[in-house]
């Protein structure tokens, strides 16, 4: 089936997400939609599958104009989407996820699970997924779950299938196999549209490639097109991402972590016997698949998870059991994976977000009450400092952007006197501008002598930043090497390959 | 570092009219005018001569009109008898008693309301505020009734029980919560009807608290008069002291929750307790602590409660206050002077409740208007969509001239 | 190459569950053993299974009160050893024999409150389902809407209205069936009102539900005092439905005048329990509305309007609910009197959590705290050594008990109690 956005705008408020976009796919192709972070690429996509209404623009499906008034329409008219966070149950089965919205009967309403079992295998063996009907979907893996998703959209006889940022949580061999898997479905007629950031998968599976920034279209590209050429199109200008370092200047140890062991909600070790140490004025990178234990790791590092068994020192003092308040006053700087739920308190003007750690004493507070001159001058000096664009600084910080955001909390961090740092996932949903900023922070933090650690899924930051890398699988370090470490070892790593 | 958009000055008188229209000030006090005109309605059709002239409503439509007219002025204007000013009183002390009695019944309202404000901005939902007044009248009681101590110093005592002990009682609500993570609705609810059986059985045993040839009915004696507040306006008013502890309440949540810095880790927990955790603040901790100061408030209610009659106190002293508080506190959106002033109204509703009961109408009727005074309240894009309303706006002229006058030097 | 899916992702672990239950069991059998057996009463109790005119008549059971206490002491710290030995071997006690636990611990307090006397166990049974149906219904309002992720604190004002209209509109027209209807329908406005509130202007839903229930409050005490109390003989005076014994049933000796000889409120709820289990689980209705509960982004994204589900379930637990209402007037006693349902409404809600928003769980959760309320009329006549106050607020501490102590950290649906922004 042939798909034509034509003309498509929508707006939010003032501002202009999507800009008269013109994008045209046809049968059986692979079109890659690439734009960095906050370019507009899952709105536009919502907006075909139903979700937001466009303001101007057509969607055209072979030669027909369509109106979507939500995601039923769109499904009806051969439209699938796998979304970036999976739209699953997590505590029905795969069958029940799967047929939600469409289910097969009997009498009385009664569900007929036998039929939706019999769909799923049928789907499931026809692309080799292996999937089990009955399995709770909480209880599966990340990369099934994905699966899931892609037998969802399959079961309503999707003719255009959108798949949106779907290796993020994947694995390198994994990606090879979803490119495999897209470029099957493309042979057998159906269109596929591939949206993401990353210019490596672009190339490697795309037919023709639309570039966006900014909410309009740039231009199309080839996939032969170099790497240089189409990071020039998708951010503006030249781009330089990888990072100027000099070799580490290792101190002590730092942070030294020894056997230890975390137990998940779900009664697993989610932390299984970990061991390693951070040397002062070196960076060491955690790298592995969203799932593996990097957030529970991060989060016993910091003392808001109380580890079964091992131990962790910064330096001489044993902060094993210390409470998340004597971790931060020890000097640990923490950014956490999701900084609207555990990094900034939305609800909080700026100058307010830039002492929820730091508010039971100088500078910040005499006495009981707070310093509100100091903290003024405190957060004018930090605003200016890292950059961060706002009216002011008693704007809520819901309201900035997600790199002002990531600004805010790393200049609260970067602004005390740190004896470690602790970064995770720094730069998700990040503008490249402010990528590059915090990655120039994250640098000058280990010139300055300081132990850090990042943990990431994005193997270009981890290379890029890392002195060394250690890689987690299923919570275990499968092992520590070197940041000149080959990808494709990384990747074998990555899938629980030891070295 | 502006962005480039100054509100130009020809604008700006109609900016501010916009934002004063889309503030929640102006919200409340419609969601106000709106309850009074649902009671209106009450009024109307709970009057006979309405009903009796709706009967040929159509052949004689004046006649219906002119009953319900007069049936809401009787009723509101009983109100303002009862609760500001009494027009026809002989004298002068009689006609200023009713702003004096609104005062009295505020006081408590004030207090509890308080409590229940604070609890909501810590994100907890306190609707135990009638068994923390139970409880800390409950110790009061056995203090002013049972123990004697000398002038002054007995009133100080009985007045720091009552806050310990509906402090004491409102921390199990959240030590329950932080411990077992029980919905403190239903916990707080259940514990209300357990303070009144304790507190019942406490009034009905005479080795307890029970009245000195007393009957059957529970019923505690007399405070004594060491222990009693005092009376503000001399013994022509009932005003006493209540009233004093509820605007020290006010003064002191006002700094807490805006100056300090307990207060400011109560808001963050309030807003995210996510992050609060990540930022060191051990939240349940907090919960406890923040039920513990909110039923440190309510304590100032049940001081009121216990102390400031002249009588013997039965089971029913905490009256409606349990949730009149909560009402005061939804209308006051949890600020220091907006509990102030809805507390100040229901106050008055309450007061006036003797002079509406005298023409006829049950003065139920102004649980009524709450109630839908509160409802209003709750639902900010309700009553923007009634009275057309513009919605919140986006300029920050009062903002900024508001910053201007209270920041020293250039806020940049 | 294709990757073979293992379940479960990390290496397993046995953990410890947490020792709670059995050890809130056992302080419970041991008080039970001790109090009400070894220190028990020595009189005798009667155990009257069967009330004078019931076709099978069952001879009373005589027993010593302690050997009561003795013998279901020894049963409940069984039960209390039995659920520790599940928790060190890492399984949960299941919720059936916590209940079973429970009925068991009432059990043994009545035969301890009878010493001496007869314990009419029928008469109790009986009482104990009719106080649990206002109870049942109340919480199967709860659990509609609960389960497509609205909060319902309103039940307390839904059980009022019920109340308040059955006995009004009953009185009124001499017609207890059109009370009914109007209680029901005057329910499922309010939840109505909760659910416009909730779903479309995006208000916290336990705020609104607070205030509906003051508000609904306000109304009936006005009314009451301005219309019912002046003109009561008119106004509030409905009466309540026959008794309507089904043959056959109603002969089974001990249960069947209890359950079966009942008014047509109570045989309602023996319909609607199983029914809504039924829609819950096995169709396709009930698929939808527990997705909108769980994760109605979800939801939406394949077509399912999550604010329409979420308003006509929440309207027609109000119909449900507005039933329970009218069970406690025209179901029980009659007339409409102040604050009518008195806290019952929060019981359902406790029932709707113990009951882990399950049908039946919760129906028998229900049966619980009937038993429990039974108490508060009946142990004042038998054994007047205890406090009456005491006696009173039996219930609330029940609930109590179970709500901090049994329960938990129990799943909702996950997306209660947050609105559903649509971007």
């Amino acid at each position: 089936m042939k798909l034509e956005l034509r003309r498509i705008t929508k707006r939010f408020g003032a501002l202009v997400a999507n800009d008269h976009i013109n994008l045209v796919v046809n049968s059986g192709e692979i079109h890659a939609l690439l734009g960095e972070n906050g370019a507009g690429k899952s709105t536009l996509m919502n907006v075909l599958y139903g979700l937001y209404t466009a303001d101007e623009g057509d969607i055209v499906l072979d030669g027909v104009v369509h109106r979507f008034k939500g995601p039923g329409d769109a499904m009806a008219a051969g439209i699938g989407m796998v979304h970036q966070h999976f739209m699953l149950i997590p505590v029905f089965t795969v069958a029940e996820n799967v047929v939600l919205g469409h289910e097969p009967t009997g009498i009385l309403d009664t569900l007929d699970l036998d039929t939706a079992r019999k769909l799923v295998r049928e789907i499931s063996d026809r692309f080799g997924f292996e999937i089990d009907p009955d399995a709770l979907v909480e209880d599966l893996p990340v990369g099934a779950q994905q699966r899931v998703e892609i037998i969802k959209a399959l079961a309503r006889d999707a003719k255009v299938l959108v798949l949106d940022e779907p290796t993020a949580v994947l694995t390198p061999q994994e990606t090879d196999e979803l490119m495999g898997i897209m470029k099957g479905l493309a042979k057998a007629g159906t269109s596929i549209v591939f949206i993401t950031h990353k210019l490596r998968e672009v190339q490697a599976v795309a037919d023709r490639i639309t570039v966006i920034r900014l909410g309009a279209v740039v231009g199309e590209a080839k996939p032969t097109d170099s790497a240089a050429t189409l990071a020039t199109m998708m951010v503006g200008r030249a781009v330089d991402l990888s990072v100027t370092k000099k070799a580490p200047k290792r101190g002590e140890a730092g942070l030294s972590v020894a056997g230890l062991t975390v137990i998940g909600d779900r009664n697993n070790k989610v932390v299984d016997d970990v061991s390693f140490e951070v040397h002062a004025g070196e960076v060491l990178a955690i790298a592995g698949v969203q799932g593996n234990g990097q957030t529970e790791l991060a989060e016993v590092l910091v003392g808001l998870r109380t580890p079964s068994a091992g131990s962790i020192h910064l330096g001489k003092m044993d902060i094993t059991h210390s409470s998340v308040r004597e971790v931060i006053d020890a000097g640990v700087g923490y950014i956490p994976e999701d900084r609207s739920k555990d990094g900034l308190v939305g609800d909080f003007t700026i100058a307010e977000n830039f002492m929820i750690n730091r508010s039971y004493g100088p500078p910040f507070a005499k006495g009981l009450t707070i310093d509100f001159a100091n903290r003024e001058r405190i957060a004018a000096e930090l605003i200016n400092a890292y950059d961060v664009r706002t009216p002011s600084q008693v704007t809520l910080a819901k309201k900035l952007s997600g790199g002002n955001q990531q600004k805010v909390v790393v200049a609260r961090e970067l602004s005390r006197e740190l004896n470690l740092l602790i970064a995770s996932q720094p730069t998700r949903g990040v503008d490249v501008g402010s990528i590059e900023f915090i990655h120039d922070r994250i640098i000058a933090t280990r010139e300055a002598g300081k132990p850090v650690v990042i943990i990431s899924t994005e193997l270009d930051e981890v290379t890029s930043l890392a002195d060394r890398i250690a890689v987690m699988y299923r919570g275990r370090i499968v092992g520590i090497v070197d940041a000149k470490t080959s990808r494709e070892t990384l990747g074998r790593m990555m899938a629980g390959a030891t070295v | 570092m502006s962005d480039g958009t100054e509100t130009p000055v020809v604008g700006r008188g109609a900016a501010v009219i916009r934002e004063i229209m889309s503030g929640g000030a102006a919200r409340a006090l419609l969601s106000v005018v709106a309850g009074f005109v649902i009671g209106a309605i009450f009024m109307v059709f709970s009057s006979e001569e309405f009903l009796a002239a709706a009967q040929y409503l159509t052949s004689r439509p004046a006649d219906a009109l002119g009953a319900a007219w007069t049936a809401i002025a009787e009723g509101y204007s009983a109100l303002f008898r009862g609760s500001i000013y009494n027009y026809t009183a002989a004298s002068f002390e009689a006609s200023i008693r009713p702003m004096t009695e609104t005062l009295r019944f505020a006081g408590p309202l004030i207090a509890s309301g308080l409590g229940v404000a604070l609890a909501f901005r810590v994100g907890l939902f306190n609707i135990g505020a009638s068994g923390q007044l139970l409880f800390g009248a409950l110790w009061a009681t056995w203090i002013s009734t049972r123990v004697e101590l000398p002038w002054g110093v007995h009133l100080v005592v009985a007045v720091l029980v009552a806050i310990l002990g509906a402090a004491a009682y409102g921390a199990v609500v959240g030590f329950l919560k932080a411990r077992t993570g029980a919905h403190e609705v239903i916990v707080t609810i259940m514990l209300n009807y357990i303070a009144a059986g304790i507190l019942t059985f406490f009034f009905r045993t005479p080795e307890l608290l029970r009245e000195v040839d007393g009957g059957g009915t529970p019923k505690s004696d007399a405070p004594a008069e060491s222990a009693q507040l005092p009376l503000l306006l001399g013994p022509e008013f009932t005003l006493h002291a209540g009233f004093i502890l509820a605007i020290v309440g006010v003064v002191v949540y006002w700094w807490l929750m805006e100056r300090s810095t307990i207060g400011f880790r109560f808001r963050m927990v309030g807003h995210n307790a996510d992050a609060a955790r990540t930022a060191g603040i051990n939240v349940e901790r907090t919960f406890v602590l923040a039920m513990a100061v909110s039923g440190a408030f309510v304590g100032l209610a049940a001081a009121n409660q216990a102390l400031g009659v002249r009588a013997g106190l039965t089971p029913d002293i905490d009256g409606t206050i349990g949730f009149d508080a909560i009402t005061v506190a939804l209308l006051g959106s949890s600020t220091a002077p907006g509990v102030l002033l809805a507390g100040l109204l229901f106050g008055a509703f309450k007061a006036g409740a003797p002079q509406m009961q005298v023409i006829g109408l049950s003065p139920e009727i102004t649980g009524v208007v709450q109630g839908f005074i509160v409802l209003f309240i709750a639902a900010p894009p309700l009553v923007r969509a009634i009275f057309r309303l513009p919605p919140p706006q986006k300029t920050t002229v009062i903002a900024d001239w508001w910053q201007k006058l209270t920041t020293k030097g250039d806020p940049k | 190459m294709s990757t073979v899916v293992t379940p479960g992702l990390f290496s397993q672990v046995d953990v410890s569950v947490s020792k709670k239950t059995p050890y809130l069991m056992a302080a419970f059998a041991v008080f039970v053993l001790v109090a009400f057996g070894f220190a028990g009463k020595t009189e005798i109790v009667a155990f009257q299974w069967s009330k004078e005119d019931d076709l099978i008549h069952l001879p009373d059971f005589l027993v010593a009160s302690n050997v009561v206490g003795l013998v279901l002491g020894t049963v409940l710290v069984a039960i209390a050893v039995f659920s520790f030995v599940l928790a060190q071997r890492t399984r949960v006690t299941p919720l059936w024999l916590t209940l079973v636990f429970g009925l068991l611990a009432v059990v043994a307090l009545l035969a301890w409150l009878a010493a001496g006397n007869t314990l009419p166990f029928a008469f109790i049974l009986g009482n104990a389902v009719v106080l649990a149906v206002p109870l049942a219904l109340g919480a199967m309002g709860g659990i509609m809407s609960e389960r497509v992720g609205v909060v319902n604190i309103a039940i307390e004002g839904q059980l009022l209205t019920g109340a308040f209209l059955a006995a009004v509109v009953g009185s009124l027209t001499d017609n207890l069936y059109l009370g009914l209807i109007v209680a029901m329908i005057g329910a499922a406005l309010l939840s109505m009102v909760l659910a416009v509130f909730s779903i479309q202007y995006l208000v916290d839903q336990i705020i609104v539900g607070v205030v509906l229930n003051v508000l609904v409050l306000g109304i009936t005490n006005f009314l009451y005092a301005q219309w019912l109390s002046n003109d009561g003989q008119n106004s509030n005076f409905p009466g309540t439905f026959p008794i309507i014994p089904i043959p056959g049933l109603s002969a089974i000796p001990v249960i069947g005048p209890a359950l079966f000889e009942a008014r047509i409120t109570t045989y309602l709820a023996y319909v609607i329990i199983p029914v809504l289990w039924f829609i819950l689980f096995k169709t396709r209705l009930g698929l939808r509305a527990r997705s909108v509960g769980e994760h109605p982004l979800a939801a939406d994204t394949v077509g399912i309007n999550v604010a329409v589900t979420r308003f006509w379930w929440v309207a027609i637990g109000g119909l449900v609910a507005g039933l329970g209402g009218a069970a406690l007037t025209i179901g029980a006693v009659g007339a409409f009197g102040r604050n009518m349902s008195g806290g019952q409404g929060f019981i359902a809600l406790a029932v709707v959590i113990l009951g882990r928003w399950h049908p039946f769980s919760a129906a028998a959760a229900a049966l619980l705290f009937g038993f429990s309320i039974v108490l508060r009329i009946w142990a004042n006549q038998v054994s007047p050594g205890i406090p009456t106050d005491f006696i009173t607020i039996v219930p609330y501490v029940v609930t109590l008990i179970a709500v901090v102590g049994f329960v938990g950290r129990v799943r909702a649906p996950a997306a209660t109690g947050k609105p559903y922004i649509k971007g």
